[in-house]
C-alpha cells in the first residue's frame, strides 16, 4: 500500500501496514507514553509522530540553558535513535496530521497534510498546546517572537546577537525565565505584565511579590498593569523597532518576545467528535469520551488527581511532571490495566539565581505560612486548607520543597504553627495527619 | 571513550559508553537505563537521578555544591556517603565510572 512504499523509498525500516499505536505528538508525554508502554511489555509496533523536524527534545531548557548557549541542542534529545530502533518505535518527524478517520473499535487512519496516511489500531493524542498569539497592531513584524518550541528558540537565538533592547510581554514563568536569560546575555530587558502581579494564578500573592522585588533588585524593569498599544518598525522597515504603551510611552525593542499562555491543541479531538472543554476531556485513566483514544499531558483535561480535591473537579496541568505521570496512567490503560495517577504535581522555574520549586497545587488555600531566610536567600510559602498542608512554593530552598513534596505524597501534614520558624527543618516536624 | 557501568538494585549491570562533556544522567536516559528518571532534565530540581558511586570512583568526581547536597536529602531512597545526583557528574576522557541505581527514584 501507498504508505508502505513511501516508507521504503525513504529508506526507513519496514513498518507494518497498520501500526499498533499511533502517538500523535512527539512531545514529553508522547515519548514517556512510548517508553512506559515498552516497560509494561506492550509489544505492538508504535509510531511516534510529530510535526516538528527535530527528534523529540526537552522543552524546559529552551528559555534558559539553550537560549543562553550553555547546553547544546544534542543534549536536549530524549532518546538515542538506537533506543527507538531497539524498542520497535518508529519515529516520524515533520508530519502534521490534518484529519483522522476512526472506527468504533479505536482503529483508524490518520491523514497527514503531506498526503501520507498512517493506519493505526489505537490512537494517543499527546499534541500539547500552542502559544497564545497577541493581535496587537504590529504583531506580524519581524522580531515579534514567541517561545514554545525549538524553532521558536532558534529564531530568537538568531536575532538576539543584534539586539540591544528586548521587551517581554507577559510576566508568567516563560516570560520571566526568558527575560532573566536575556538580561544575563547583556540585553536591556523590560517585562510588561497586563495583570496586577507576576505569575498569575500559578503562585500565591507572597511568592508573586517576592519575585517582583527579587527581579527588580537584579535590575529587571518590570511594569505591572501595563500593555502594549502597538509594535512599530523603524521608518520603512519590516522589523520591530519599538513598543508603544497604552499611556504613550515608547520603549525601544529590536525583539518583542510574547509569553501570554498557551491554548491546548484540540483540533483533532474536535474533528473526531471527542468531548473538548479546555483540552480533551479524559477520565481518570486518560481515556477520552470515545473510550478508546487516550489523551495525555498539556492537552488533557482530567479529574483533579490530587488527594482531597473536590469530587468532579477537573484540571489541565502544563508541566513535565504531569506529562510523565499522566503518560504512565495512559500506558496502563492501553495495556488493559486501571491505575490511577500517582504522585503529587510539582513544577519548577529557574530565573536568574532564583530557583523556584513548587510542590502540590495551592487552589483553595485558606492559610499561608512564610519561611524566610534573608541571609541565605531562601524563601518558602506553605499553603494550607483547613490546617492541612496542600502545597508549597520554595525559592532556593530545596529542603523545604522536598519535605512538603514527600509529606503530600505520604498523606502527611506539616503543622502550620511549627512551620513558621525557618530554622526548623520541615522534615523533623512532619506528622501523620 | 568514557564508560559508565550502571548496576541496578537487583544487581544487573549495564555498561554504557558516553561522550566527554555529557552528564552521567544524560548518558543513562538517552540509552534508556531504567534506574534513572531525571524528570527535570538536569536542572537540579527533582532529585530523581540519584546514584551511589562506587567508593574508589568518588575521588574522580567534582565536589558537590550546596544545591545538590540539599536536594540529596529528598531522594526516594535515603542518601549515603557515596550518593550523588548523576546530572551533576560530567564524563571526562577515559573516565571509568561504576554507579548503582537505587530501588526507586520517586
Amino acid at each position: 500500500m501507498g504508505t508502505h512504499a513511501m516508507e521504503q523509498a525513504a529508506g526507513a525500516t519496514t513498518v507494518p501496514t497498520q501500526t499498533g499505536l499511533l502517538i500523535i505528538g512527539a512531545s514529553q508525554s508522547g515519548v514517556q507514553l512510548a517508553v512506559s508502554l515498552r516497560a509494561l511489555g506492550f509489544d505492538e509496533h508504535i509510531t511516534l509522530l510529530g510535526d516538528e523536524d527535530h527528534r523529540p527534545y526537552q522543552r524546559p531548557a529552551l528559555s534558559k540553558e539553550f537560549l543562553q548557549g550553555t547546553v547544546e541542542s544534542e543534549s536536549l534529545i530524549f532518546r538515542s535513535n538506537e533506543y527507538w530502533a531497539e524498542h520497535n518505535v518508529d519515529l516520524v518527524k515533520g508530519e502534521y496530521i490534518a484529519r483522522i478517520d476512526k472506527e468504533a473499535d479505536g482503529s483508524g487512519v490518520a491523514h497527514a497534510s503531506s498526503g501520507r496516511e498512517v493506519p493505526f489500531k489505537r490512537l494517543a493524542l499527546t499534541v500539547g498546546a500552542r502559544a497564545r498569539k497577541l493581535d496587537t497592531e504590529g504583531a506580524d513584524l519581524d522580531g515579534v517572537l514567541y517561545l514554545r518550541n525549538a524553532d521558536d528558540a532558534l529564531a530568537l537565538k538568531a536575532r538576539v546577537g543584534d539586539a540591544t533592547d528586548v521587551v517581554v510581554i507577559g510576566g508568567g514563568f516563560i516570560g520571566l525565565e526568558a527575560a532573566s536569560s536575556l538580561q544575563k546575555m547583556g540585553k536591556n530587558v523590560t517585562v510588561l505584565e497586563y495583570g496586577p502581579r507576576l505569575v498569575g494564578r500559578a503562585v500565591g500573592e507572597e511568592t508573586a511579590e517576592y519575585f517582583l522585588a527579587a527581579h527588580r533588585s537584579r535590575g529587571l524593569d518590570i511594569r505591572l498593569n501595563t500593555s502594549a498599544a502597538r509594535f512599530t518598525p523603524a521608518d520603512g522597515g519590516t522589523s520591530v523597532a519599538a513598543v508603544e504603551l497604552k499611556d504613550g510611552t515608547v520603549l525601544p525593542a529590536q525583539i518583542v518576545l510574547i509569553g501570554i499562555g498557551v491554548i491546548p491543541n484540540t483540533q483533532l479531538a474536535e474533528q473526531l467528535g471527542l468531548d473538548v472543554d479546555n483540552g480533551v476531556v479524559v477520565d481518570r485513566f486518560a481515556l477520552a469520551s470515545d473510550g478508546t483514544t487516550v489523551a495525555v499531558g498539556d492537552v488533557a483535561n482530567m479529574p483533579n488527581p490530587v488527594p482531597g480535591s473536590e469530587p468532579g473537579e477537573r484540571i489541565r496541568l502544563e508541566s513535565v511532571n504531569n506529562a510523565i505521570e499522566h503518560a504512565k496512567v495512559a500506558a496502563y490503560s492501553l495495556t488493559g490495566r486501571r491505575e490511577e495517577y500517582a504522585g503529587i504535581p510539582w513544577f519548577w522555574s529557574n530565573q536568574a539565581d532564583l530557583k523556584l520549586q513548587i510542590a502540590g497545587l495551592c487552589n483553595g488555600f485558606d492559610q499561608t505560612v512564610l519561611r524566610r531566610d534573608e541571609a541565605r536567600g531562601k524563601f518558602s510559602v506553605l499553603y494550607y486548607r483547613q490546617g492541612q498542608v496542600i502545597a508549597a512554593d520554595c525559592v532556593n530552598a530545596p529542603l523545604d520543597f522536598m519535605a512538603v513534596k514527600n509529606a503530600l505524597a505520604k498523606g502527611q501534614n506539616i503543622p502550620a504553627d511549627a512551620a513558621a520558624d525557618p530554622a526548623t527543618q520541615l522534615k523533623t516536624i512532619t506528622t501523620d495527619s | 571513550m568514557p564508560t559508565v557501568h550502571f548496576t541496578d538494585a537487583e544487581g544487573a549491570v549495564r555498561d554504557v559508553e558516553g561522550n566527554v562533556g555529557d552528564s552521567v544522567m544524560e548518558t543513562a536516559v538517552r540509552n534508556g537505563v531504567p534506574g534513572i528518571v531525571a524528570e527535570c532534565g538536569g536542572s537540579l530540581s527533582c532529585a530523581t537521578c540519584h546514584v551511589f558511586v562506587r567508593e574508589d570512583c568518588v575521588s574522580q568526581l567534582p565536589p558537590m555544591e550546596d544545591m545538590e547536597d540539599e536536594m540529596l536529602y529528598g531522594t526516594a531512597v535515603d542518601r549515603e556517603d557515596n550518593s550523588r545526583l548523576s546530572c551533576q557528574l560530567r564524563l571526562t576522557d577515559e573516565l571509568e565510572l561504576f554507579v548503582t541505581t537505587p530501588e526507586s527514584q520517586v
